[in-house]
């Protein structure tokens, strides 16, 4: 994976995943090692993520490497009117690798193109944001010991919510199978269910959470947005259909881990957090890990 | 019959050497015309639109003098005008007919039909895979937002 650019999910074969995988793990038993000591990385943020920032500094500063870059395009050149393509010529005169979080779809693979040093995609708009995959791949495969023959809920907004498409993608290569709980104006986009059909996978899709909850392994939350419906009536009355109360876990499998990709608002009561079920704040923890793993091998300091 | 075919000739004349792009969908001409370069074309150039056609009801028609196309370069013209046949005219002689083939890439003639690409946000080639042929679906190389045959936009 030397050198190696991540903008898409698919750019890594599956044996690729599960190397990353591997390495994640290596790094949670020893999180602080001063291997890239020698190197910096450059974290542009062309808008703001605090959450995904913080993480991938956290994993760089642990392994040694210095960090330098800018958290959102206001204290960037890009207020001068500079073009992505020079902001990334020649930021890659500065650094071992790039990055980069950026509003506009595309704007990922298009820098991986012109810069001089791999990039990590850590989110370009709608459409990729490969290293939240595979921290939830990391998540699901710690919690359940395996990624194959899984039963995974995927609950909320299925429509707009990239992180669900990439990790629906994902686990089709694992032989999943899928629940989809969704209001009707938020189910899942056809283009992605395609990638569950040509695998010939079985999939399920519904409006009840309560009924999926005892049929699965994992249950993935995402947050409802009251702007993704066009009239305000329709929103309120599916808004607390897919809120997950502790007395809803009753019936679930003893195995079952909720993950959620945070930041939560209320689709997950807070009397669930004390439940040994929930498991998104570790999701977050299992973050540094993956992207430990992933500067490492990218920089080709491990294999 | 043979009336009819005299009165085609007569709309668009004949050309010595070249080649005839024709069952051009009317409102395609001059993309095709465009994407092929031909605007600033030096030699004999024949246009027609909206000819009477049994097939299509309506068509446009090109003659090109002295202009033998690659095979790459023509079938960029499939994205836009799927139903174009190519006749090769030598010394008045149709020596050979054959029909566009849409491409398996699409570089820097398609706009990519999200506003939110980067191509659309900054001088950047366009990139596409064709993803379907025959239904003309094709994938956006950076944003991957698949553009369908009715968001299909010349650059």
């Amino acid at each position: 994976m030397k050198n190696k650019s991540l903008v898409s999910i698919n750019d890594f074969t599956r044996e690729e995943h599960i190397r990353i995988l591997e390495l994640a793990g290596a790094f949670e038993k020893r999180p602080k090692q001063r291997i890239l000591e020698d190197y910096v990385v450059a974290t542009l943020f062309f808008e703001p993520s605090t959450r995904t920032r913080l993480s991938f500094e956290s994993a760089a500063t642990r392994l040694g490497a210095r960090v330098i870059g800018f958290s959102d395009s206001s204290s960037s050149s890009v207020t001068k009117g500079e073009t992505l393509r020079d902001t990334i010529l020649t930021v890659s005169n500065y650094c071992d690798i790039i990055v980069m979080r950026h509003p506009k779809e595309g704007s990922a693979r298009f820098a991986s193109e012109v810069a001089k040093v791999p990039v990590i995609n850590a989110g370009d708009g709608a459409n990729q944001h490969p290293t939240q995959t595979l921290l939830d791949l990391y998540s699901i495969r710690k919690t359940q010991g395996s990624l194959d023959n899984l039963n995974v809920a995927f609950v909320g907004d299925l429509k707009y919510g990239r992180t669900v498409h990439s990790l629906v993608q994902a686990l089709c290569n694992y032989n999943t199978t899928f629940h989809l709980v969704s209001p009707l104006e938020l189910k899942l986009p056809s283009a992605v269910k395609m990638s569950i059909k040509e695998r010939n996978l079985e999939y399920y899709q519904s409006t009840d959470l309560q009924d999926v909850i005892q049929k699965v392994d994992i249950l993935y939350m995402t947050r409802i947005q009251k702007e993704r419906f066009a009239d305000p009536l329709d929103y309120e009355k599916v808004k607390n259909a897919y809120v997950l109360r502790n007395n809803m876990l009753i019936n679930a499998k003893p195995n079952l881990k909720i993950l959620h990709p945070l930041p939560r608002v209320n689709e997950i009561t807070s009397d669930v957090d004390d439940n040994p079920m929930a498991y998104y704040f570790t999701q977050a923890l299992n973050g540094v890990f993956v992207r430990q793993a992933l500067l490492a091998s990218i920089l080709g300091v491990v294999e | 019959m043979e009336k009819e075919i005299l009165r085609k000739e007569l709309k668009v004349s004949a050309i010595e050497n070249g080649t005839v792009i024709d069952h051009i969908p009317s409102g395609s001409v001059f993309q095709v015309i465009k994407i092929l370069n031909l605007t600033e074309y030096q030699n004999q150039l024949l246009i027609a639109t909206n000819l009477d056609s049994q097939k299509m009801g309506k068509k446009g028609i090109i003659k090109v003098s002295n202009k033998f196309f690659k095979s790459d370069e023509i079938n960029k013209i499939a994205l836009f005008a799927p139903t174009a046949t190519l006749i090769i005219i030598k010394n008045f002689e149709v020596v050979e007919k054959k029909k566009v083939e849409v491409p398996d890439y699409a570089e820097n003639i398609v706009k990519c039909f999200n506003p939110n690409c980067i191509t659309n946000n900054e001088e950047i080639t366009t990139r596409f895979t064709v993803i379907d042929k025959a239904d003309l679906k094709l994938r956006c190389h950076y944003c991957e937002k698949i553009t369908a045959r009715k968001n299909i936009a010349f650059r």
